[in-house]
């Protein structure tokens, strides 16, 4: 069977044509086939052929003609159609230099297949960038603060009825399909799906995963609000729940949040519930619960992480593996607190990871009571002047206050470097404690970085008399590009100790104080 | 709750676009993943008025994208025909004797530039109603003149724009929509009226334009036929030209449409040998034919409700003014810029005027400056290599609501021109259009001293946002 296209006042170049025509002929199917422009020659052509439709005595030399012959309609009519295709193709591979687009609409439309849109913008441009991606049906990241609740409670609105992820603001850890994102770690995949509110939880909670020998499915972030704020409502954290929950790859769930609001809690356990997966949930600072049904409470982003690597490995965690026996405890705290000097009496905890930070204030709190901190919501307890500490102190040094005109601690090492010199002029501190966070978006060194600062600090209470316990965890793995195991290397060289976790540091330091005052007789 | 689209995301390739901070883009494509860095910059360069306007306009943006919608489907159905030569006060709708016609937005007398001024004299000198220079200057300034932009006349002319009474025009035809578009006959280069001339030879040029070529011209196109501007524009565009500052190919095919027919008329072979000369030795003969084709086209598409799309951009050489679809009549208008761009020998840019000319309808309608990828041998012509080319084609694609069906780019591998600019994304990107322009003398008669490229003011496109979101905004 013969079938015609013919479109009037259609101009095309005859070389165009002609590399048409070629392709065409060879569509399976085809027999015949000419691709041209209706000039005199070519009708004539056409009717030399018998390839004849009656339309072809009107056209004249501005008209298109499109001829298939072949044996099948089916076939004939798909030649046509590609034909028509390669007519209107629009060109995604220009020659020449690759064009960087200037705006996400034009972005849109040179890369139709990208699905997420990482957003780092300044804060005041950022939801409106976020509102396009929405509206053109991509996933957002959204490392950008300074949005207003308002804008988040929008955007997530929007994203929720479009069934997008809608991640942050203020949201600095994802690992989505195994592809790390902003801040966070090259974890081994696997069957656990983490959501957090909070960035370096999840960066804590998917190393950890990973070194207790489970793996990350999906690690998606929320921004901070999202469970705090009853306005935001756990947006986000219900629809990554319910898609965790479709998702076969996913066995088990991990939920990260600072306390939420209590309705918020509510229903993000009640949806945990309703995904029938196993559940791990660790609400930063709360006790944990006992276990119901399919979810289990986590008292210690370290415990979270076993838990789930656990039920994933259907084989119960055992935390003894994970950290030294009592006996290397006990020889560790003896060494480090046999040259205590006399004046030396407290904590000062270095942090650049804010849940981290959160995560040491809250435990210290609990075993010697008053700690002074920039993120302490009791008033009394909040630092006058934030770069001078008093007592037990805690500071989460990737705070506004610190990051005013540098970059945040975890890329810029230097506030954290200045603080440590700032802190080995007090003859009262007894124990330094430090994050080292690696991974993507990290410093390339973030301890070597430090190494001359810690040195200089020790070096100076030997010199008083005294002698300071420097007690650190790293967040990473061995696949980071930082190199784990050379991080800890460094550290311990200095005389460092390193611990397996944040939570596993955080109670050596007070274990090492309680022992400094024991010596003391108080 | 539906999350197909979280599921479908985590069952394909991640593909990320990337707003913000390089390194992300950086650590993504070490990762082996697909990546795009968007060379962002804060909307409408931070100016928060217009990022309020911009705003402002966002609920009712399906009414914009449907207003636009239209305005694009007529802009690419449009079909202009070059369909007669007449004389101006015949066929240009309210052209009377004491009504000068002038690119560019409304002006009056006082304020025009110095080869805008030469050419009303020069238009005044060619329909007899002055004698000399003094007299036509005399009577400009009289009130006894009327001006009228070409644009309010569904006229447009290159440089000065100048049309009289007199003048025989193109005159085209949008068959689909059946609105009419005019333009005089292009002189050629040199002592031309619309670069200010206005000496005997200018206006002896001029008589025999209108006694011996228009007449011609019109019995050989009578003979052919309608001739279809949109497939020749089509075809030039595949031959190096893109309408506005190159127009040798266009110029070639009207030789060739035309030739066969004007040698068929019954008129002395050096007569015809004059018209051929004429035409052959003018590389711009095509370019009034172009104008008048584009605002063919454009037109139809004014007055759309809610429309964000340009219909008009031009200049005076004292001001440049746009109008939108959707605002009606209005200009907005910001003084004409300077061009920049190379001078022939023995010019400098203290020789030039400011930007003047309707010929930026051409960009209007998506050829031009749009273009320009097309026409690699005029970029060296404007200070660029063929790369910058290409890419002032594609930042174009980021201010355009479509791409031309017919109008194709080969260097780009047939991508459609990037058609209908659109107010709102001009202020979004802060992209403003490119645009290709001859340079005139400041100095009435002198001429064209060179060409380049012109940065529209942005004013008058902001103008018009603010305008636009107070007319539709919430």
């Amino acid at each position: 069977m013969d079938k015609f296209l013919i479109e009037k006042d259609s101009y095309f170049d005859s070389v165009f044509l002609m590399l048409i025509n070629s392709e065409i002929k060879e569509h399976p199917g085809v027999s015949e086939a000419v691709v041209a422009m209706g000039t005199e020659m070519n009708v004539k052509l056409l009717s030399d052929m018998q390839l004849w439709d009656p339309r072809l005595e009107q056209v004249n030399p501005n008209d298109l003609i499109i001829a298939v012959r072949g044996e099948e309609k089916e076939k004939v009519e798909d030649a046509l159609t590609v034909a028509k295709g390669m007519l209107s193709k629009k060109a995604t591979t220009g020659e020449g230099q690759k064009y960087v687009p200037r705006s996400l609409q034009a972005a849109i439309k040179e890369v139709p297949d990208a699905n997420l849109v990482l957003i780092s913008l300044p804060g005041e441009y950022a939801a409106r960038e976020a509102r396009k991606a929405l509206q053109n049906n991509m996933h957002v990241m959204m490392f950008s603060d300074n949005v207003s609740l308002d804008e988040e409670i929008e955007l997530k609105k929007q994203a929720v009825e479009q069934g997008l992820l809608m991640m942050g603001p203020d949201c600095g850890t994802a690992i989505i399909n195994g592809v790390p994102l902003c801040f966070a770690n090259t974890v081994n995949r696997g069957g656990i799906g983490v959501v957090g509110a909070s960035g370096t939880g999840l960066q804590e909670v998917t190393c950890l995963i990973d070194t207790f020998g489970g793996g990350i499915s999906q690690a998606i972030g929320t921004g901070g609000r999202d469970l705090k704020n009853r306005k935001v409502g756990g947006r986000m954290m219900l629809q990554a729940i319910e898609a965790l929950r479709n998702d076969d790859r996913t066995r088990v769930i991990v939920v990260i949040s600072k306390p939420p609001a209590q309705e918020v809690a509510d229903t993000v356990l009640s949806s945990l519930k309703k995904s029938g997966k196993p559940a791990v949930i660790h609400f930063i600072g709360l006790d944990s619960e006992p276990d119901e049904d399919n979810l289990h409470f986590a008292g210690s982003l370290e415990e979270t992480a076993g838990i789930a690597a656990g039920l994933e490995k259907q084989a119960a965690w055992k935390p003894q593996e994970y950290a030294p026996t009592e006996q290397q405890k006990r020889k560790i705290i003896d060494r480090e607190t046999a040259k205590i000097a006399k004046p030396q009496k407290y904590l000062r905890g270095l942090f650049t990871g804010g849940t981290l930070a959160d995560e040491a204030l809250i435990l210290l709190e609990q075993k010697l009571g008053k700690v002074y901190s920039n993120n302490q919501s009791d008033e009394a307890l909040q630092l006058k002047d934030p770069h001078v500490s008093l007592e037990h102190t805690i500071v989460d040094l990737g705070d506004d206050i610190y990051t005013v005109g540098r970059a945040h601690p975890m890329i810029d090492p230097s506030t954290r470097e200045e603080r440590i010199r700032r802190e080995a002029k007090d003859p009262e501190v007894a124990v330094l404690l430090l994050d080292v966070v690696l991974g993507y978006g990290s410093h390339r060194d973030p301890a070597g970085a430090i190494l001359p600062a810690l040195k200089e600090a020790k070096q100076q209470a030997l010199e008083r008399g005294g002698y300071l316990p420097i007690v650190t965890s790293v967040t990473g793995t061995e696949k980071d590009f930082q190199g784990y195991a050379e991080t800890i290397q460094k550290l311990e060289a200095l005389g460092c100790i390193v611990m397996p976790s944040n939570y596993q540091a955080s109670l050596l330091s007070v274990d090492l104080l309680e022992a400094i005052m024991n010596k003391r007789g108080e | 709750m539906s999350v197909e689209k979280i599921n479908a995301l985590f069952e394909n390739d991640l593909e990320v676009l990337n707003l913000g901070l390089e390194s992300f883009n950086t650590t993504l494509k070490e990762f082996g993943v697909k990546s795009t860095q968007i060379a962002w910059t804060p909307p409408a360069k931070g100016n928060q008025e217009l990022i309020d306007a911009l705003d402002s306009v966002s609920a009712v943006q399906s009414k914009i994208q449907a207003a636009n919608d239209r305005a694009h489907e007529i802009i690419l159905k449009g079909k202009p025909e070059l369909v007669d030569i007449g004389i101006a006060e015949e066929v240009i709708p309210e052209m009377r004797k004491n009504l000068i016609l002038h690119a560019g937005p409304p002006i009056t007398w006082d304020r025009m530039c110095g080869p805008m001024k030469g050419a009303v004299i020069g238009g005044l000198l060619f329909e007899g109603m002055a004698a000399n220079r003094a007299e036509a200057e005399d009577l400009a300034a009289s009130g006894d003149i009327e001006f009228s932009p070409c644009h309010h006349h569904s006229t447009v002319g290159p440089m000065a724009g100048i049309v009289t009474a007199s003048m025989p025009v193109w005159i085209m035809k949008n068959k689909i929509y059946g609105n009419m578009a005019y333009a005089t006959l292009n002189e050629g280069l040199g002592k031309v009226l619309r670069y200010g001339a206005f000496a005997d030879e200018v206006i002896n040029k001029l008589k025999w334009m209108k006694d011996e070529l228009a007449p011609i011209l019109k019995k050989a196109l009578h003979l052919h036929g309608p001739i279809d501007m949109k497939n020749i524009i089509a075809q030039i565009l595949q031959m190096g030209d893109e309408g506005h500052n190159r127009n040798r190919a266009g110029t070639s095919l009207i030789i060739r449409e035309l030739a066969p027919h004007v040698v068929m008329l019954n008129e002395k072979k050096e007569v015809l040998a004059k018209i051929f000369t004429f035409m052959h030795q003018n590389d711009h003969f095509f370019l009034n034919l172009s104008m008048p084709a584009c605002k063919c086209i454009i037109d139809a598409a004014r007055d759309i409700e809610c429309s964000t799309v340009i219909t008009a951009m031009t200049r005076s050489g004292t001001d440049f003014g746009i109008r939108v679809s959707g605002l009606g009549d209005q200009w907005f208008v910001a003084p004409a810029p300077k061009v920049d761009g190379l001078y022939l020998p023995g010019f400098s840019a203290k020789d030039a005027a400011a930007d003047i000319g309707d010929s930026v309808i051409t960009e209007t309608v998506g050829i031009g400056g749009f273009a320009m990828a097309a026409a690699p041998a005029i970029v060296k012509f404007v200070g660029g290599t063929p790369e910058d080319a290409v890419q002032f084609t594609k930042n174009m694609y980021e201010i355009t609501g479509v791409e031309n069906n017919i109008f194709q780019i080969p260097a780009l591998d047939f991508r459609g021109t990037p058609t209908a600019i659109d107010i709102l994304k001009i202020a979004e990107t802060g992209i403003f259009p490119v645009i290709n322009t001859g340079i005139a003398h400041k100095d009435p008669g002198i001429g064209m001293v060179g060409a380049g490229l012109v940065k529209p003011p942005q004013e008058c496109f902001y103008d018009a946002v603010k305008a636009f979101a107070k007319k539709y905004g919430t």
